[in-house]
C-alpha cells in the first residue's frame, strides 16, 4: 500500500437509496401473514436449538410411561391396571404347596436374602403424558420436539447443499456459456431425465441408510431446478453494464460472478431454497417411511408416522396427530414465510402463485 | 416434420449416453460389490471369484461398460439376483398393476384442477379465491403420508366404504374394487398444487391484452374464457402433463407400498431394499428413454394446440 492519506472529504450529503435488502424488509414488514408466520419459524428453529443444546426432549428414549399411555386430556385407560382384561373374570387361586417337589424349594430363602440386599428402585410408569406415550412408553412430546429437530435439520442441510451445487453449476454455465455450458446443460438433461424418485432410489441403492446419507442424496438430486434458474440470471446479468464496468476496471471473473452478480441474484436464490427446504422435508418423510431415510436409532417426523401407522389400527391415534400437527404448522409457516420473501424480494410476482 | 423428430432423436443419445454413465458410475464405483451380494455371508472365496468372473467383474471398467450397453440395446437384463425372474417379464407383468393405479389419478387430477384454477383465477382476490389459495396452502403441508394412513383408516377400516387393501387378476375387479381409495387419496393431495400452478397459469393469460380486446367486441364471457384464455393456457398445460406422465410408469411408491399393490413402483423399492442392481438399473435407463420420448410427444402437441409454434 502507498503511504498517501486521503484527508477526509467533506461530508456531502448524498442520499443514499434504500437497498434491496432494506426495501424487501419494508415490504415484509408490512405483509401480516408473512411476519406471523416468520415468527412461528423463528419458534420452531429456538426450539431446535434448545433441542440440539440438550435442553429439551434429550431423554426421549426414556420410557416413561405405561405403554400407549393416552394424552393427560383424555385420562387414563380403563381395565388395564394389573394386567386385567376388562370383561374377563380372574379367579384367585390358593396356593399349591410344591415345596416337596420344587428342586429348587431350599434355596429361594437365600436368594431372597440376597435379593434384599440389593438396591433396586421401582419407577412408577406414569399412566397419562401430556400428549400421549408410544408402544414403548416414550413421550409423543419429546419425540415430537427431537423428530422436529431432525426433519428440519434433514431440509435445511440438503436444501443448503442443493443450493450450493445449483448456485455453483448454474453461475458457471450462465457466466462462461460455450463449451462450459454446453457440458452442464448435457449434465442437466442427464438429471432430469431420470423422474426424481427415481433417481433418489438409485443413489439410495448404492449409499446406504443414515441421516447424513439422506441429506447427500436429496442434495445431490435436488440441484436440477435451481440451477436452471441461476443459469438464466446470469445469462441476463453477465452482459449488464454494471459488469461490464466491472471488468473494465479489472474484475476478475470470478469476482465479477461471485462479488457482483451473484449478490443481485441471491433474492431468487433464497426464494428457491425456502421451496427446495419444504419439499426436502417431505421427502424425509416419505424415504423414512420406505426405510430408507432416518434410521430406526433415531427419530424423525418420518420415523414417527411410519410407527403410527401400526397404531392407529388399535385406536393410537396420538403420536400420528402429534407428528402431523408438529409438520403440518412448521410447513405451513415455512411456505407462508417463503410465499412472503418472494413477494417481498420480487414485487412483479406478487399473488402470482 | 420428420426432418424435426429425427433431430431430436438424434439430440437424445448424448443425453441418453450420460444416463447410463451416470447410472453405470453410481453402481460400479459406489455400490457395493455385487459379487459378495450375490454369494451370500457364507460364500467362499472361490464362489466370489466365480461369479466375480460369471458378471464379467474381473474385466477392466470400460469393457463392463461395453457389456452395460449390451444390455441395454438388446433389451437382456438378464435374472433379478434375488428372485431369478427376468427383468423383462418383471417390467411386464407389474407394469399393468401400475397403470390400473395412476392412469385414473393422472386424469381425474387434470380434470379437476383445470376447471376449479379457470374459476378461481377467474375471480382473483375475492374471498373465494383466497380461501382456496390458503385451503390449498395448509392441505399441501400435510404430507401425502398422513392422507393415506388416515384415508386407509377411516374410509376402509371405520367406515368399511373400500377394501383396506387388495388386489385380484382382474383388471375390472381392481378398477373397481381395490384402486378407487388410492386413487382418491392420491387426488386428494394432487389437486392442490395443481390447482395452484394452473391458477398461475390462467392469471398470466387473462392478463394479456387479447382478453381485453375480446371483451371489448362483445364476446360472452364464457367464450372469453374457454375460447381464448383455456386455449392459450394450454401449453403451460400441456407441458406440466407431459412433466408428469413418465411418473406414472414408476407410479407413487408410497401407494403401491402401502396399500400392497403389486407395481413397479414396489418392485423398485424392494430391488432397492434387496440391493438388486440389475432391477433398478434396468428401470432407471428405460424411464429416462421414456420420458425424452415424452418430452418429444409434448412438443410434438404444441403444434397441434397452438399453430403458431414453430418446431426447429
Amino acid at each position: 500500500m502507498s503511504a498517501v492519506l486521503i484527508a477526509a472529504a467533506p461530508a456531502l450529503p448524498v442520499p443514499r437509496s434504500a437497498g434491496v435488502w432494506l426495501t424487501a424488509w419494508r415490504r415484509f414488514r408490512n405483509d401480516r401473514v408473512g411476519l406471523v408466520s416468520g415468527v412461528i419459524v423463528l419458534a420452531f428453529l429456538l426450539l431446535i436449538a434448545a433441542a440440539a443444546a440438550g435442553w429439551v426432549a434429550s431423554g426421549w428414549q426414556r420410557e416413561l410411561a405405561v405403554p400407549n399411555a393416552p394424552p393427560t386430556l383424555l385420562g387414563p385407560r380403563a381395565g388395564e391396571d394389573a394386567g386385567t382384561m376388562a370383561g374377563i373374570e380372574s379367579k384367585v387361586l390358593p396356593p399349591i404347596d410344591l415345596t416337596d417337589i420344587d428342586p429348587l424349594a431350599p434355596r429361594y430363602q437365600e436368594w431372597a436374602e440376597r435379593a434384599s440386599k440389593m438396591l433396586t428402585t421401582e419407577t412408577v410408569k406414569a399412566q397419562t403424558l401430556p400428549l400421549g406415550a408410544d408402544r414403548l412408553g416414550r413421550d409423543v412430546l419429546a419425540k415430537a420436539i427431537k423428530g422436529t429437530e431432525v426433519s428440519v435439520f434433514v431440509g435445511v442441510l440438503a436444501a443448503l447443499l442443493a443450493t450450493v451445487i445449483g448456485t455453483v453449476l448454474g453461475a458457471l454455465s450462465g457466466f462462461f456459456g460455450g463449451k462450459v455450458g454446453d457440458f452442464l446443460e448435457w449434465l442437466y438433461n442427464v438429471f432430469t431425465a431420470i423422474p426424481d424418485i427415481l433417481l433418489i432410489f438409485a443413489f439410495a441403492a448404492v449409499l446406504g441408510r443414515g441421516v447424513d446419507t439422506v441429506v447427500l442424496i436429496l442434495g445431490l438430486t435436488g440441484w436440477t431446478g435451481l440451477y436452471r434458474q441461476v443459469r438464466a440470471e446470469f445469462i441476463k446479468h453477465s452482459g449488464r453494464e454494471y459488469v461490464r464496468a466491472a471488468e473494465a476496471i479489472g474484475a476478475s471473473q470470478m469476482s465479477r460472478m461471485f462479488r457482483h452478480i451473484l449478490p443481485n441474484v441471491s433474492h431468487v436464490i433464497l426464494v428457491r431454497m425456502s421451496l427446495l427446504v419444504v419439499g426436502f422435508i417431505k421427502s424425509e418423510v416419505i424415504l423414512s417411511y420406505l426405510g430408507l431415510g432416518v434410521p430406526i436409532d433415531q427419530v424423525s417426523w418420518g420415523t414417527m408416522l411410519a410407527e403410527a401407522q401400526s397404531e392407529l389400527i388399535l385406536g393410537f391415534w396420538w403420536q400420528l396427530a402429534t407428528a402431523a400437527a408438529f409438520m403440518a404448522v412448521f410447513v405451513t409457516a415455512f411456505s407462508l414465510m417463503a410465499d412472503a420473501w418472494r413477494d417481498a424480494l420480487d414485487p412483479k410476482l406478487r399473488g402470482a402463485e | 416434420m420428420l426432418a424435426y423428430v429425427i433431430k431430436r432423436l438424434w439430440q437424445m443419445v448424448p443425453t441418453l449416453l450420460g444416463v447410463v454413465l451416470l447410472v453405470f458410475t453410481l453402481f460400479h464405483f459406489f455400490g457395493s460389490d455385487p459379487s459378495v451380494i450375490l454369494a451370500g455371508q457364507n460364500a467362499t472365496p472361490e464362489q466370489i471369484a466365480a461369479i466375480r468372473q460369471q458378471l464379467g467383474l474381473d474385466q477392466p471398467a470400460y469393457v463392463q461398460f461395453g457389456i452395460f450397453l449390451k444390455q441395454i440395446v438388446t433389451f437382456d437384463w438378464g435374472r433379478s439376483w434375488a428372485t431369478n425372474e427376468q427383468v423383462s417379464h418383471l417390467f411386464a407383468t407389474r407394469l399393468p398393476a401400475t397403470l390400473t393405479v395412476m392412469l385414473p389419478i393422472l386424469i381425474l387430477d387434470t380434470v379437476l384442477a383445470v376447471p376449479i384454477a379457470l374459476g378461481v383465477a377467474y375471480v382473483r382476490g375475492s374471498l373465494t379465491d383466497r380461501t382456496l389459495m390458503v385451503a390449498t396452502t395448509v392441505a399441501l403441508s400435510i404430507s401425502f403420508l398422513v392422507y393415506i394412513i388416515v384415508g386407509q383408516y377411516v374410509f376402509g377400516f371405520q367406515l368399511g366404504w373400500f377394501p383396506v387393501q387388495g388386489w385380484s387378476d382382474s383388471v375390472a375387479t381392481n378398477l373397481v374394487t381395490y384402486a378407487p381409495l388410492p386413487v382418491l387419496l392420491a387426488v386428494m393431495v394432487g389437486v392442490s398444487p395443481q390447482t395452484r400452478l394452473y391458477r398461475s397459469f390462467f392469471l398470466d393469460e387473462l392478463g394479456h391484452d387479447y382478453v381485453r380486446t375480446a371483451r371489448a367486441k362483445g364476446l360472452t364471457e364464457p367464450t372469453v374464457l374457454f375460447k381464448h384464455v383455456l386455449r392459450n393456457a394450454m401449453i403451460p398445460i400441456l407441458t406440466n402433463i407431459g412433466l408428469a406422465l413418465p411418473g406414472i410408469f414408476v407410479g407413487s411408491f408410497l401407494i403401491e407400498v402401502f396399500f400392497s399393490i403389486p407395481g413397479l413402483g414396489r418392485e423398485v423399492l424392494l430391488a432397492v431394499n434387496r440391493s438388486d442392481y440389475p432391477v433398478i438399473q434396468a428401470v432407471t435407463v428405460y424411464l429416462a428413454m421414456l420420458t425424452m420420448l415424452i418430452n418429444l410427444a409434448t412438443d410434438l402437441l404444441y403444434k397441434v394446440v397452438d399453430p403458431r409454434v414453430v418446431l426447429r
